[in-house]
């Protein structure tokens, strides 16, 4: 407790809030960094998280009483990953071979996405007859855990070591992503191809193979973001389908690529601050109210400032124009090599 | 047989270098297309459609249900009886005059997504002035007001994100969304807060527009679909004839050049998305004043998004919008029926739109390029 | 293998179109180990095409490449490299946010993480063989020019190449840049390389190549020894007829001035000084050459005249008749309301001068619109300027309502420089006007600066090919690193005086 405001709780909030943020955002930028401006993030979500539960339901449904919850929730993240991983291959087939206009295509990956994720959750709620939810053990797996001795230590143990698998697999992409961008040849010929395709294509680097992989495996890393909201947001709602359950986050975290001038390890702080700002309701009011004590700021203020924060975010950054920490110059624009 | 006859020849020369060549050979080349037909153009947007629908009817027999009903229903739903008839143009009508103000944004190549905040920034200036004004004038002057409120609020709306584009160059896709939000919860802060309405019990409503501020009707549809035809003559001058529409289409072309050319580019910006803005806030009044007679978070329906792909398959073109806007109407109209016969949930027009969305974007490649297989290559080379 | 062992490359009746356009038409010619080819031809020839479809950019329609005596299909660029093939492109193909390492790597096979330590070892080495120096971990956008150059060649020899192919390599060095280049180039021929150097200046052909391939509008019209050939016989060949090379110089009597620029300074994005205390005068009737290394501030000097660049300090003045009217400061639109006719051609036609997708009369309009009464915009009278400069000007175009970006580069030049010779200025500023052009149409824009000239206008022209300043100037203002380290007379001046001048510091 930090003289009434509980930091603690706080914090393992927003981290828990953070997560989903943080796989679209890291999806997002291996996205961009191929130089395809991917704005379809919010549609891959949904797919993710519509998946992501369907797979869960239909191996239990299958499964019956044998069924496992690890088995189950692996299943959900495959899934919830290949799905979002789709949506990055349509996307990619469109402006990658048929090179449409990434704007429009994005948003109509959007469109599609929210659709296909929806009409999934209503499906499944028609036909469990009311609405979807998936066994308790496959929600436990998705709950916190617990590392024997770790877990235990006070307030470290509640700080660092006592998420859901998720949380962990998310800072795991991270750190993955960045030994790849910063350290490895595959890493260097994707900024290759995000900066400058004609010369990566000189080089003899397959450009359209790059791309079609990078918005694949980032739409993917973005449906499981999406599957982490589904299955394993803490509350009554985790393992079952609420329509509309992405609600901008996916757009949020498109913002987040920028205010983590592309870098992953920026986009852990970048998810940890928006989290923290969607989270701050359920402390700050309680807080406010040890010394004003009838002091209750609408919900509606405390919804708002995440997105007051991007346009925060993308004026401050539009003010600092930085040669280094600026989008792949490739990104918007297709390529085409017999263009003359 | 001639081609047997070279491949020997090869092989007896440059032994062993067949294959590799076998292999390496490209298969298929693009080529760019100098100009195409009109005719083909129509005929490959329509084959994309039809495909989209196509795909679409696959998915509906997934579902367990036969696509040539499900279509025919939706048809019927939204065409079937002059009931449907009307309530598919009241659902026409926002989508159309969004998507003009959309596609104003699009020509300058400001990707205006905000259209949703857009409308409800219109809609609550007007609502405003129906809830608590509306003693104090009569019905036309009302009716005015409510016009003018939506006009400014929309436009100031949309002229926010334009002021720092035009100033810092700042991502105008991202801010105009996140505007989206924001103006949806600031309506929900009215709704819930100072303007719920406190004879409806528990429920967070607003109360009912008085009928003096409700639009008149004409043929059995509000006046809005008048107003929408009359933007879109207007709307189509502005483009194509006006000095101001010439400044939009240099300065979406290059803003390089429009410099160059002594255009005030930050004006452009400012005026073009106050116009944008403005159109969509018509689309609020038109919203809540001709159809709801209230306002409620809910009060966009999505036709903000829905006519950025109304602008878009338009091609940006004021008249074309018009039959895409019933197109998508008659889609959304549609679902809802479908809804009631087979079980079928409504997001499945959205994700009908998405489809279709695909395919045109898709079907732009067969108009701009075209393929050259290794086979015609070969008569070249005897 | 009945090829003889020092060839290393032979095309063989190679033809490729776009299009309605053939860019090359059987095209054949032989590479021969340590030797310098030249391949001479004028803009358009289809010298880069040809040279493309070596590097795998391009896919030959017909015809067949042999590399060492066996066909090879060279489908991408990796084949190309496979073959011992690399080539140095004109635009360089480097990334600018990455070091001079990771572009020489990049695309390489090899272990998944990268030694930057061995790697930074190996390019010294190779830099140090052929007698120069580069930073391995410096990155592009830090580099001029002629760094990146190398860094292009280093990538190209670390690719185990013995094959290099120079396009155009000289355009944007120094005199003196161009002779260290040569002198590396000259070694790696002794180191058994073969280069093919792809050029339109005839003393290079001649002070470099050992072997001359001459094409023209595509076609292999020419191959001959670099000692059997003369200036007078490659212009033939490149041209297809006797031409004189020599620009008339047409100078009357100089008028008074007419553009005071006293002390101008200017900031660039990182607010350096792209122009630094500049003063100098434009006098009517006169043509001033602007010289100097790309980046040197020519754009900021052109663009601050013409009140499209922000001015930190100093001024510019215009006087006509006696009357002067203070510029600095004022926006293109102020400019031309105080009744100073500018007209400006810029370097970048169609991303600056005109609107690519729009059509001749749209662009012909862009200046002048805003003159129109009313609302509405009036397409008559632009519509008649562009039939008229198609006729006087010889422009070649479906029509009107074809989108300029169809032209082709010769023809766009003509719509740009014809609609701001229509606004009969009293002041031109050209960029770069002949860059891209064949022969015919940079004569045509050659005639037509000469014809303003004797108008009396005041003429700015920025060029970077040196020859053709000291023939078509009066005077020429040299520029290094954003300010004047000289202003010669072009009569007497000499090239290597302008190459000394332009890297002063």
């Amino acid at each position: 407790m930090v003289g009434g405001f509980d930091f603690t709780n706080f914090f393992f909030m927003a981290v828990i809030a953070a997560t989903p943020l943080l796989f679209a955002t890291l999806g997002e930028i291996l996205t961009e960094k191929s130089g395809s401006l991917n704005l379809g993030v919010e549609g891959m979500m949904f797919m993710g998280a519509a998946a992501g539960i369907a797979a869960s339901y239909f191996y239990e449904t299958a499964a019956g009483s044998g069924a496992s919850g690890i088995v189950s929730a692996l299943l959900a993240v495959l899934i919830g990953f290949l799905a979002g991983a789709f949506g990055g291959f349509i996307y990619s087939l469109l402006t990658v071979t048929l090179r449409a206009n990434q704007n429009v295509t994005g948003l109509a990956l959007t469109i599609f996405g929210i659709g296909a994720g929806n009409l999934i959750g209503e499906l499944l709620g028609i036909r469990a007859g009311g609405f979807t939810t998936v066994s308790d053990s496959t929600k436990s797996v998705f709950s916190g855990i617990s590392i024997p001795f770790l877990s235990d230590i006070p307030v470290i143990g509640r700080l660092f070591f006592s998420y859901n698998f998720m949380v962990y697999l998310a800072v795991a992409t991270a750190v993955l992503l960045i030994v790849l961008l910063n350290k490895t040849r595959v890493g260097l010929n994707l900024r290759g191809v995000g900066e400058n395709p004609a010369t990566a294509d000189a080089v003899g680097i397959n450009v359209t193979k790059y791309k079609y992989i990078a918005a694949s495996v980032g739409g993917g890393i973005c449906g499981l973001g999406g599957v982490y909201i589904s299955m394993a947001t803490v509350g009554g709602n985790a393992g079952t389908w609420i329509d509309n359950c992405i609600a901008g986050r996916g757009w949020i975290a498109v913002a987040l690529v920028i205010f983590a001038a592309w870098r992953p390890s920026r986009a852990i702080i970048g998810a940890l601050l928006f989290g923290g700002l969607s989270a701050l309701w359920l402390y700050f009011d309680p807080w406010l109210q040890t010394f004003l004590p009838n002091a209750s700021i609408p919900q509606q203020i405390y919804n708002v400032l995440p997105f007051i924060a991007t346009i925060l975010v993308l004026i401050f950054t539009s003010i600092r124009q930085s040669k280094e920490l600026s989008q792949p110059k490739a990104c918007g624009t297709n390529y085409f090599r017999e263009e003359r | 047989m001639e081609d047997e006859k070279v491949t020997e020849k090869e092989n007896v020369t440059i032994a062993g270098h067949d294959e590799y060549k076998e292999h390496h050979e490209p298969l298929v080349r693009m080529v760019k297309r100098d100009t195409v037909s009109r005719e083909r153009a129509i005929a490959v947007r329509a084959a994309a459609i039809v495909s989209a629908l196509v795909v679409g009817g696959i998915l509906i027999l997934f579902m367990g249900h036969n696509p040539i009903f499900v279509y025919g229903d939706m048809v019927n739903g939204s065409l079937g009886s002059a009931l449907v008839l009307r309530e598919t143009a009241r659902m026409a009508i926002p989508l159309l005059i969004t998507g003009m103000g959309i596609a104003l944004a699009f020509k300058m190549r400001f990707w205006n997504i905000g259209a949703e905040g857009q409308i409800i920034a219109g809609a609550t200036a007007a609502s405003y002035f129906a809830l608590f004004h509306h003693q104090n004038m009569p019905s036309p002057v009302l009716l005015m007001v409510m016009f003018a409120a939506a006009v400014v609020a929309g436009g100031i709306w949309g002229m926010i994100p334009a002021v720092f584009k035009a100033k810092w160059n700042t991502n105008e896709t991202l801010f105009t969304l996140m505007l989206n939000y924001i103006a949806l919860e600031g309506i929900r802060y009215l709704q819930y807060g100072p303007w719920r309405d406190p004879g409806m019990m528990g429920f967070p409503v607003i109360s009912m527009f008085n009928i003096s501020a409700r639009l008149p009707r004409v043929f059995g549809v509000h006046v809005g679909w008048i107003i929408a035809l009359v933007l879109v003559a207007l709307v189509y001058i502005y483009m194509k004839k006006s000095k101001q529409g010439y400044e939009i289409t240099v300065v979406g072309e290059s803003i390089q050049t429009a410099r160059y050319a002594g255009i005030n580019v930050k004006l452009v910006f400012l005026r073009t998305m106050f116009i944008s803005g403005a159109i969509a806030g018509i689309t609020g009044f038109v919203t809540v004043a001709g159809a709801n007679f209230t306002i409620s978070e809910g009060v966009t329906g999505g036709v903000g998004f829905t006519a950025i792909t109304v602008a878009w398959l338009a091609k940006l073109n004021p008249a074309a919008m018009i039959a895409i806007s019933v197109f998508l109407a008659i889609l959304q109209k549609g679902s809802g029926t479908i809804q009631t016969i087979y079980n079928i949930p409504e997001s499945a027009a959205q994700l009908l739109i998405g489809l279709i969305l695909f395919f045109m974007l898709g079907c732009e490649f067969f108009l701009n390029f075209k393929l050259v297989f290794k086979n015609s290559k070969k008569e070249v080379t005897e | 293998m009945e090829i003889g062992t020092d060839s290393v490359i032979k095309l063989h009746n190679i033809s490729k179109s776009f299009g309605t356009v053939q860019a090359n038409k059987d095209v054949s010619f032989e590479l021969n180990k340590g030797e310098i080819l030249a391949l001479l031809g004028e803009n358009g020839s289809g010298k880069t095409t040809l040279m493309n479809m070596l590097s795998g950019i391009y896919y030959p329609d017909s015809g067949a490449i042999y590399a060492g005596g066996t066909e090879v299909i060279i489908r991408s660029p990796k084949d190309s490299f496979d073959l011992g093939i690399g080539m140095i492109h004109q635009h360089f193909k480097l990334v600018d946010v990455l070091t001079a390492a990771e572009n020489i790597i990049l695309g390489l096979k090899g272990s998944a993480f990268i030694n930057r330590k061995r790697l930074a070892k190996e390019i010294r080495e190779i830099s140090e063989k052929y007698g120069f120096s580069l930073d391995p971990n410096k990155k592009i956008y830090d580099m001029s020019v002629s760094e990146k150059q190398k860094v292009e060649i280093v990538k190209v020899l670390y690719r185990g190449a013995d094959v290099l192919i120079l396009d155009e390599p000289t355009a944007v060095l120094t005199p003196q840049e161009a002779d260290i280049l040569f002198d590396m180039l000259r070694k790696m021929k002794e180191d058994g390389k073969a280069i093919i150097i792809i050029t339109h200046k005839l003393n290079e052909v001649l002070s470099l190549s050992d072997r001359v391939c001459i094409l023209r509008k595509g076609e292999l019209v020419g191959e001959l020894q670099t000692k059997d050939a003369t200036i007078q016989s490659l212009t033939e060949g490149m041209v297809g007829r006797a031409v004189n090379l020599e620009i008339m110089r047409d100078s009357g009597a100089l008028g008074d001035e007419r553009i005071n620029v006293s002390d101008l300074t200017c900031l660039n994005e990182d607010g350096l000084k792209a122009l630094d205390a500049v003063s100098f005068g434009l006098r009517a009737g006169e043509i001033l050459g602007v010289a100097g290394i790309a980046g040197s501030g020519q754009k900021e000097l052109c663009e601050s005249l013409t009140g499209l660049y922000p001015i930190e300090s100093g001024s510019i003045k215009f006087i006509e008749d006696g009357h002067t009217s203070e510029l600095t400061g004022f926006s293109p639109t102020e400019i031309a309301k105080k009744g100073v006719h500018l007209a400006f051609v810029p370097e970048d036609r169609l991303g600056m001068g005109l609107v690519a997708g729009l059509d001749m009369v749209e662009n012909i309009m862009l200046k002048s619109y805003h003159n129109d009464r009313g609302f509405l915009i009036d397409r008559k009278k632009p519509k008649e300027t562009a039939e008229k400069l198609i006729k006087s000007l010889e422009i070649v175009t479906p029509g009107v309502s074809t989108p300029v970006r169809r032209l082709s580069g010769g023809n766009v030049q003509k719509v740009l420089l014809g609609r701001e010779i229509d606004s009969k200025p009293s002041v031109l500023i050209v960029a770069y006007p002949v860059r891209g052009l064949d022969i015919n149409s940079s004569y045509t824009i050659y005639n037509l600066l000469n014809d303003e000239r004797k108008e009396g206008v005041a003429v700015l022209f920025v060029g970077e090919d040196l020859d053709v300043l000291l023939e078509l100037c009066d005077r020429i203002m040299v520029l290094c690193s954003g300010r004047i380290s000289g202003i010669v007379d072009a009569k007497t001046a000499t090239k290597e005086e302008l190459g000394l001048l332009m890297t002063e510091q």
